[in-house]
């Protein structure tokens, strides 16, 4: 879908834009009195281009997008400027105006498909409820037409998902169903708010290409928000690059790759994984880890849990996972929702007892601890959770945070303990100051560093990643990566590092296992399973990595940027 | 969901065997008793030996197992007992006073809904902002009203100022309308507040984006997205403030003077009127535990989460 393939149906028509947005200002009035959030923003989208915004979290493109629909939160407004929908300037509307074409001539693909159905109401319902609001057809047509759509946006069996409710579809399908809501009246612009930040990554590419086969189709304009470069850089025909709500610049997607005119586009593009160079981190090589032993053992591996309500029946969760971690290096495990990954760890951990199999940890073996031995243990191994928001408890101070471990086990004298506490946060790159701050005073990326510190202050030997840098913007992930590669040459730390992000894998891991339904599919270095993959599954998983347009099918160069420089 | 069924009327009758134990423990836990109250009255000029033979008859000496284990066999065989104040079946009683008691409860609720829904839609429909606030503040207002003020407060100002219900010999009709304001008003505001939280909840839900997006108004969006997934958590505080709608029944019927439960239960225990309250325990128990059944079997018809019990998967 590069520039030179669209086809622009008429001069006439390409001549005025879709969308036109000029000098759009838009604040939100909040307790601490008017916040300007948007600034002058001013960009077109012509018929069947697709225009992505690209931003870290804060930056103000979701409220650009949704000041486009007329969707701003209660508390938002538009101060100035204009929004020319075909020409005509929409942005003084009412709402009563709006509904018209809200729907018809614009629509939306929202972030999150599991929130974002009814789930109370069946899935035909949702997808007619658009038809009906707009008065197509009547109630036969509108039946068959769901269902049309529904084939069309490849969910199998149309009439039987029509009756089903949200929560008896996966996440993708669901997502599919929000895309058939948004293609139903054919409108002339589709925002598409993140549509995929919350799947999986094969899913991902199956939206995503889904997305760019309707507009085709229908020659419908797309207004990409995400934070993925990787997702903009493949699929949009230009790029607007937003920080603080400012563009920071814009123009055509090859032109702002290859060479960037901003510093802080710069920036984003050294710091997205999916683009960055394929080297890993800092260190070369494994030698160093060469003399060292194993500090995780897993053999054989197998978890059954038992079905709820179920009698004798078991779901195997992990089915015969074997992996080695040296000492000093990082193994990766990686796998989509499902595939087993966190339960792996949660048993490396020693938080379930294994069916059967073995695993030893500095020379401990895990599933022979119990009681106060198991407690003991926890010293040796910290967990980092995925989620810097509800993993620390709101109300303690991050001194408390961070001293916490250490009251649960041997006693040491205050004053030492505080020492310890302030090392600590230095080593993680945080300032004193915050320290009597509570976590609701923090960036996403300085509370994953209080978690960091949390885990360290114990001396652990192995600390398991879980999807630990997951949900931060890339910059930030960037530099927590950085630390954690710090951390570990200084600490001579192992990792266990879950995570479904294959690009993030090949820049912090030296081993890696690729999981899919609870077996092991994958395992060895990441130069090997990234150059010769085993399994099908693991060649998909990296086909389906964002960034690699232009780059060709088996030869995995991730380096978008280097490629085109 | 059969299995589903007789767990919960098993549940419900552990919750009605513990009500009856409970009243009965206490209230043989209270000292005097309803033959003393009402045959030691000196003009009735009773003997000592005359008031033995009476507490013979009614067995009221003998050990408290038996009496217990006698109480329970007959209550469920139906014979709740004797009242000893009015000599008369307790059950004659409880026919006799239940339906007023019924009807007011039912009428006073159906209210509490009807002024609860109005206030929360009024608050997110309303066409002024002024508006939408001002019926954010009732509920609270409401909620700190005395059933005992508001009864005499509606009638002098109906009754006595305005002259529309007259005080003596009403209609029946007539009669009901100040009884049944007075019992919705209070039990309406934390309905409402309950309502206007979860549609406020509710209306950030990103499905609801969805559905403003494909081109839905305000009122769609609130009558056909956001009603039935609000009205799921107030039905459970529907079912708790059953239990308030029975205190204010009490309430109610003694400040207008209507024949009734409360007028029943005010007699029984300034009596001591042991099997009568006995029973009233267990009636009460018995109606919210009903209530509360209802309301668990309705959630599956307003939520199809809900609805397939057995095959979840882990």
């Amino acid at each position: 879908m590069s520039s030179t393939t669209n086809h622009i149906p008429s001069l006439e028509a390409a001549r005025i834009p879709v969308l036109e947005v000029g000098n759009l200002c838009v604040s939100y009035k909040g307790h601490g009195g008017i916040q300007k959030v948007v600034h002058n923003i001013a960009f077109d989208v012509h018929p069947g281009e697709v225009v992505a915004i690209v931003g870290e979290s804060g930056s103000g493109k979701t409220t650009t997008a949704q000041a486009v629909i007329g969707l701003l939160a209660e508390n938002g407004s538009v101060d100035s400027g204009f929004v020319k929908l075909n020409g005509t300037d929409i942005s003084g509307w009412s709402q009563r105006q709006l509904d018209t074409i809200r729907g018809g001539k614009i629509s939306l693909i929202p972030q999150d498909p599991v929130s974002s159905l009814n789930p109370v109401k069946t899935i035909g319902d949702q997808v007619g409820e658009i038809l009906r609001i707009h008065r197509w057809g009547n109630q036969r047509e509108i039946d068959a037409r769901v269902l049309e759509l529904l084939a069309r946006v490849g969910l199998s069996q149309p009439e039987l998902r029509a009756k089903q409710y949200p929560h008896e579809l996966s996440g993708g399908m669901r997502q599919r169903v929000l895309i058939a809501i948004a293609v139903a009246l054919q409108p002339a612009l589709i925002i598409a708010d993140e549509p995929t930040s919350a799947l999986d990554v094969t899913v991902q590419k199956r939206i995503l290409d889904l997305i760019d086969e309707l507009r085709r189709e229908n020659g419908t304009a797309v207004l990409l928000v995400t934070h993925d470069l990787g997702v903009a850089a493949d699929r949009a025909n230009r790029l607007i690059v937003m920080k603080d709500g400012r563009v920071q610049e814009q123009g055509p997607t090859e032109e702002i790759l290859a060479s960037p005119k901003s510093e802080y586009t710069r920036q984003l593009l050294a710091d997205a994984p999916s683009l960055r160079g394929a080297q890993r981190l800092s260190r070369g090589g494994g030698v160093r880890h060469e003399e060292q032993g194993d500090a995780i053992v897993v053999e054989n591996l197998i978890q059954d849990f038992s079905v709820r309500g179920g009698t004798q029946e078991t779901f195997r969760a992990v089915d015969g996972v074997s992996f080695k971690v040296r000492r000093g290096s990082t193994h990766a495990i990686v796998g989509e929702s499902g595939s087993g990954k966190t339960t792996t760890a949660r048993s490396v951990v020693g938080f379930q007892k294994p069916t059967s199999g073995r695993i030893v940890v500095e020379g401990v073996d895990v599933t022979t601890l119990r009681g106060d031995a198991l407690r003991q243990f926890r010293q040796t191994i910290q967990l980092v959770y995925q989620n810097p928001f509800g993993s620390l408890d709101p109300l303690q101070t991050v001194f408390q945070i961070i001293e916490e471990p250490l009251l649960n086990f041997e006693r040491i004298p205050r004053e030492e303990r505080a020492q310890k506490v302030r090392r600590i946060l230095e080593r993680v790159g945080l300032p004193e100051a915050v320290l009597e701050r509570k976590p609701r005073a923090l960036s996403g990326g300085q509370r994953q560093r209080v978690a960091i510190a949390r885990a360290l202050i114990l001396n652990p030997k192995v600390i398991i990643l879980d999807e630990a840098v997951s949900a931060l913007d890339v910059t930030v992930q960037a530099q927590i990566l950085r630390l954690l590669d710090e951390l570990q040459q200084a600490l001579d730390l192992t990792y266990l590092f879950i995570s479904h992000d294959l690009a993030v894998v090949r820049q912090i891991a030296d081993t890696v296992s690729v999981l899919h339904n609870g077996r092991q599919v994958d395992v060895g270095t990441v130069e090997e399973v990234f150059r010769r993959p085993k399994s099908d599954y693991t060649r998909e998983l990296i086909k389906a990595i964002p960034g690699q347009r232009g780059s060709a099918g088996s030869d995995i160069s991730l380096s978008l940027l280097g490629a085109s420089s | 969901m059969s299995k589903y069924m007789i767990g919960r009327i098993g549940q419900a009758a552990v919750v009605l065997w513990a009500a009856f134990t409970v009243s009965f423990v206490l209230l043989q836990a209270l000292p005097g008793d309803a033959i003393l109250i009402k045959f030691l009255n000196p003009e009735l000029g009773l003997g000592p030996e005359q008031i033995a033979d009476i507490r013979a008859s009614y067995a009221a000496d003998s050990p408290i197992l038996t009496q217990y284990l006698h109480a329970v066999a007959n209550f469920l065989s139906g014979n709740f007992g004797y009242s000893v104040q009015a000599g008369v079946p307790v059950s004659d009683v409880l026919i006799a006073n239940l339906p007023p008691t019924v009807w007011l409860a039912t009428l006073g609720f159906l209210l509490a809904v009807i002024v609860a829904v109005t206030l929360s839609v009024v608050s997110v429909l309303g066409p002024f902002s002024w508006l939408r606030s001002a019926m954010r503040s009732v509920p609270s207002l409401f909620v700190s009203t005395p059933v005992f003020w508001l009864g005499i407060l509606l009638i002098q100002i109906f009754s006595f100022q305005l002259k529309l219900i007259p005080v003596i010999n009403p209609g029946p009709w007539q009669a009901l309308v100040l009884p049944v304001l007075t019992l919705a008003i209070p039990i309406s505001a934390p309905l409402a507040q309950i309502l206007m939280r979860n549609i406020d909840d509710v209306l950030t839900e990103p499905f609801i984006a969805v559905a403003r997006a494909k081109g839905a108004s305000r009122s769609w969006v609130l009558w056909k997205h956001v009603a039935k997934n609000a009205v799921l958590p107030t039905l459970t505080i529907a079912g708790i403030l059953f239990g308030e709608l029975l205190a204010g029944a009490v309430v109610t019927e003694a400040v207008f003077g209507l024949n009734g439960i409360g007028g029943v239960t005010q007699r029984a225990v300034g009596n001591q009127d042991i099997a009568v309250l006995q029973a009233l325990v267990v009636f009460s128990a018995a109606a919210f535990v009903v209530i509360n059944l209802v309301v668990d079997l309705l959630y599956p018809v307003f939520d199809p989460r809900l609805r397939h019990k057995g095959g979840a998967l882990a």
